[in-house]
């Protein structure tokens, strides 16, 4: 028997990218990122 | 051969802002929008891309809806495709851990009861902590950030090193023991405290890559156990364990009994 969850649960991941792309959630990505992370250097 | 090329190249593309390193900045290019599918911290002075996990830690902390569909998605389509082949072939601590482990010393067997420690990371230093108490503890912890980011930063900007406390002392001593580890044991962060690989191993059962061993014609020789940097007895277990990184050196079988494949259903 075939089973398609591999490609089921790309298809999901793929839909999870989009949405959270027209959720706007690229930019917030990109304003954390270009700060230094003060806790991940051990200061904050 | 093919995979410490991989694992090199793909150190060099997370971290070619080179110029970082020479002027002590970040890079902040566009680029930075994009999640790291290896664990490569965001604060290292030459990376160009996100840290997924810091990421993740971000949102669940500060975000309205706690979650990242984007951060997840990506990881999920990455797993979904390799399960943990990004942990084998495009790790950069995880090519670290590779090369400490070639130091000559005494080695020892990681315990397998630690190897769920890494699920315990996870959920408890990316997940609840971060969200009860609106820090990112996992960064805050992790030796990755200290490697790459947090010794760059304090030898570079004498301004932050009078911020130097205890946490930066518990990061150094988390980094010393990993390192230390790593010389006597098989990629040990990746056993038991990846976080990144968490997500990636529950990926591992179902992925589009797949390594299957054939029982009738296995002949017991461990060549495969030996050859594992995560010691898995793959005439055992087959491919298909969550430890599994798909470096596909156990592929490398005397009597052709381990085999990888490519199918998109089951």
């Amino acid at each position: 028997m075939v089973r398609h969850s591999p490609k089921i649960i790309f298809l999901l991941a793929v839909v999870s990218i989009i949405a959270g792309v027209l959720l706007r959630e690229p930019s917030q990505v990109f304003d954390q990122a270009i700060r230094i992370c003060l806790s991940c250097i051990g200061i904050g | 051969m093919k995979q410490r090329i991989s694992q090199i190249l793909s150190a060099l593309l997370y971290n070619s802002y080179i110029y970082g390193f020479i002027v002590g900045t970040i890079y902040q290019g566009n680029l930075k929008f994009l999640n790291c599918p290896g664990f490569n911290c965001y604060s290292c002075p030459s990376a160009i891309f996100a840290c997924p996990i810091g990421i993740l830690q971000f949102f669940t902390a500060y975000g309205a809806y706690h979650l990242t569909l984007y951060t997840l998605g990506f990881l999920g389509a990455i797993g979904t495709v390799g399960g943990r082949i990004i942990c084998g072939w495009g790790c950069p601590f995880g090519l670290l851990q590779d090369l400490l482990f070639k130091i000559k010393a005494p080695k020892l067997k990681i315990p397998s009861f630690l190897y769920p420690g890494r699920y315990v990371t996870l959920i408890l230093l990316v997940f609840i902590i971060p969200y009860v108490t609106k820090e990112p503890w996992f960064s805050k912890l992790c030796p990755i950030g200290t490697l790459e980011a947090g010794i760059a930063h304090i030898l570079y900007n004498a301004d932050l090193r009078q911020f130097i406390g205890t946490i930066f002392a518990i990061k150094i001593i988390i980094l010393a023991g990993f390192l230390a580890w790593m010389i006597v044991s098989k990629r040990p962060f990746c056993r038991t405290t990846c976080p990144l690989g968490a997500i990636y191993s529950l990926f591992n059962r179902i992925s589009f890559l797949r390594v299957t061993v054939d029982k009738n014609r296995c002949i017991k020789c461990g060549k495969c156990h030996n050859n594992c940097p995560v010691s898995i007895k793959v005439y055992e277990n087959g491919g298909a364990t969550s430890q599994c990184i798909r470096c596909l050196r156990c592929t490398d079988c005397p009597v052709g009994a381990i085999s990888y494949s490519f199918k998109l259903t089951r």
